[in-house]
């Protein structure tokens, strides 16, 4: 073992750990909260002072897939012993199920506007993105003011031409028009992201194999997209995560058909103020997945975060 | 070192001389490849801001089309100009901004620091304090909405238990002297690690080598820190304000969710105060002028700090 005379020593290590530690833990107190309201029932989610230790029901989720409506001691006599869980934890309230919410709807959309805009954005960037990176092209040199402007605009602002526009050409509320509207925005990120991936593959390898009598495009194909996958990966995380968490644009431009889970998630309300176990059962089902992509996936993620900012 | 043959063939070739074997091509495949990107852009990112302008000269609304649309010129522009409650809307985002912005700084660095310490299990931690910043902004405030209540609430439990005031004697969404505040927490806590993760790769860009000089010259730590640590992360750091302003600048999801603007329109944020105008007032002409008027405004102030970045980064 060496060591050099600028190694943190081992009490400066040992400070340094307990404080982040310590940050650590109170950044993941909330999430872990929203996780375990979701298991409580809507009498331990408001108990005073806030339980840590309850009994955990699937109360919450049930909610959250279901409408109900009240019902008398006599209607649900007339009913009989219910005949499944979900049914049980319902009545148990004195309540009926109406039929089903329209979450599992929402988080469809959510997937289907998540990973179509993904794909389209990582096709339309790799292609434009190795063509910065090889040829001579114009504007090339304003890819970057393209990525600062489209992120200077607030949504609310570039909502109104888009709602105008969305409307004249019948994309308003549709998948298609979600679709687009976000491999828009993720497109001139990716393609700065990705020209610094295929700007790392040597050069040399590409013209190997065109004069092996390979055609560019093959070269592209065969030679660049293998080597670039990690970048491709961890681009595409990137488009994922921002489709699936974006807003304001869903919120202004969608509204039945084509709507995703964030703006229906805090419109979740029970009968005689708010569901909170429903609404966190909601929020697990939607933050959860992040998370453990987040974990499973930090090397990628956490090289891709620094390197589209600090590449500026 | 491996010097096969290919690599050795591939240098002896100079690359003009490849492009110029399959120029045509080239040139063509770089079009198609192109294209379709720029259509998109061009469609769905200048289109219309070259709309907006043209509609803020206007006074037309989207909920009368068949009203006649007619050139007002200026006339949007003077009254957005001189609507006092814009001001105090610019003053509530400007208060937001500082406060996020120096909170964010001075957290995300010293946590950086502490994580650049490379003590075991540093990869963890950091994975662990960068989970929020990957989540749904709008989901989160909604949630956070619950740890703020009065007395149910975690955030006002935490806090009591820790200061011994009555956790019902305050709420954070509900107080006039607490929302801006309420909001001012919450993003700290999302973004904070966006502020990290930037610094800790300006503190890892450092070589050694200069410290190991430092030592020799015997430098005392104190001394390292302001002059060697701190010149050399100030770029980063910069760069990550430039994208934490400009985020919060627009600011609209979290805040909508957490706190919709009030107590009365204490929290109100440009973005949320404009989405009022454009989308239940619709005023659209009103509307795209204070667009415009935005636009301009972080342009401009982007345009002066990158100037300043270049600088700090050419010394």
């Amino acid at each position: 073992m060496s060591y050099s005379v600028t190694d943190p020593s081992g009490r400066q290590k040992w400070i340094a750990a307990t404080l982040v530690t310590l940050y650590a833990v109170i950044t993941i107190l909330p999430l872990l909260w929203i996780i375990g309201t979701s298991f409580k029932s809507p009498s331990d989610a408001i108990a005073y002072p806030p339980k840590t230790l309850f009994t955990p029901t699937l109360e919450g989720y049930v909610n959250l897939f279901t409408t109900r409506t009240r019902a008398s001691e006599e209607e649900l006599k007339t009913l009989g012993e219910p005949t499944t869980w979900y049914d049980r934890i319902v009545r148990r309230d004195g309540f009926i199920i109406a039929g089903p919410s329209r979450f599992p709807e929402r988080f469809t959309n959510s997937i289907i506007i998540g990973f179509g805009s993904t794909v389209l954005c990582i096709v339309l960037g790799t292609a434009a993105a190795y063509a910065f990176s090889r040829f001579k092209v114009p504007l090339k040199d304003d890819l970057l003011f393209f990525i600062l402007s489209t992120r200077m605009m607030p949504p609310v602002a570039v909502a109104i031409p888009i709602f105008l526009m969305f409307r004249q050409l019948g994309l308003n509320d549709t998948h298609a028009g979600m679709i687009l509207l976000y491999t828009a925005v993720n497109l001139s990120l990716a393609v700065w992201l990705l020209k610094g991936f295929i700007d790392e593959i040597p050069i040399e390898y590409e013209e190997a194999a065109l004069i092996d009598g390979y055609t560019r495009f093959q070269a592209f194909y065969k030679v660049v997209i293998p080597q670039a996958m990690t970048g491709i990966a961890s681009t595409a995380i990137f488009c994922l995560i921002f489709a699936w968490n974006e807003y304001a644009f869903a919120v202004l431009l969608t509204s039945g058909t084509a709507q995703t889970a964030p703006p229906f998630i805090p419109t979740i309300i029970g009968v005689g103020g708010q569901d909170w176990p429903a609404v966190a059962a909601g929020a697990t089902l939607f933050l959860v997945p992040v998370m453990i992509f987040t974990i499973v996936l930090r090397k990628h993620l956490l090289r891709g975060i620094t390197f589209g900012a600090v590449r500026k | 070192m491996l010097d096969t043959s290919i690599d050795r063939a591939a240098r002896a070739t100079p690359p003009a001389v490849a492009r110029r074997i399959r120029g045509l091509s080239d040139r063509a495949i770089a079009w198609i490849f192109v294209a379709p990107s720029i259509f998109l852009l061009l469609a769905v990112n200048i289109f219309p801001l070259i709309w907006t302008i043209r509609l803020s000269f206007t006074n037309f609304r989207v909920n009368r089309p068949n009203a006649e649309v007619e050139f007002v010129g200026l006339k949007n522009y003077i009254s957005v100009l001189t609507n006092g409650d814009i001001w105090l809307t610019m003053q509530a985002t400007a208060h937001f901004l500082i406060a996020t912005l120096v909170l964010q700084v001075l957290i995300g660095f010293s946590l950086a620091y502490l994580i650049n310490k490379k003590f075991r299990g540093n990869d963890l931690w950091t994975t662990i304090i960068v989970l929020p910043m990957m989540l749904s902004p709008a989901v989160v405030g909604n949630f956070w909405t619950f740890l703020y209540q009065p007395q149910i609430g975690l955030f006002n439990y935490a806090v009591g238990f820790l200061t011994g005031t009555d956790p019902s004697s305050f709420s954070m969404i509900g107080d006039a002297s607490l929302a801006p505040w309420a909001i001012v927490i919450v993003d700290t806590w999302m973004w904070t690690p966006f502020v990290m993760l930037i610094c800790l790769a300006g503190l890892r860009s450092i070589p050694n080598s200069i410290y190991e000089a430092a030592e020799c010259d015997r430098a005392s730590k104190w001394r390292q820190f302001w002059t060697i640590t701190i010149p050399m992360v100030l770029p980063f750091l910069m760069l990550a304000i430039l994208f934490r302003g400009i985020e919060n600048f627009k600011m609209f999801d979290l805040v909508v969710q957490l706190t919709g603007g009030g107590p009365g329109s204490i929290t109100e944020l440009t973005s949320i105060n404009l989405k009022r105008e454009a989308f239940e007032k619709w005023r659209t002409g009103y509307a795209s002028a204070y667009a415009v008027i935005l636009f301009v405004t972080v342009f401009g102030l982007a345009s002066i700090y990158v100037k300043a970045l270049n600088k700090v980064k050419q010394r």
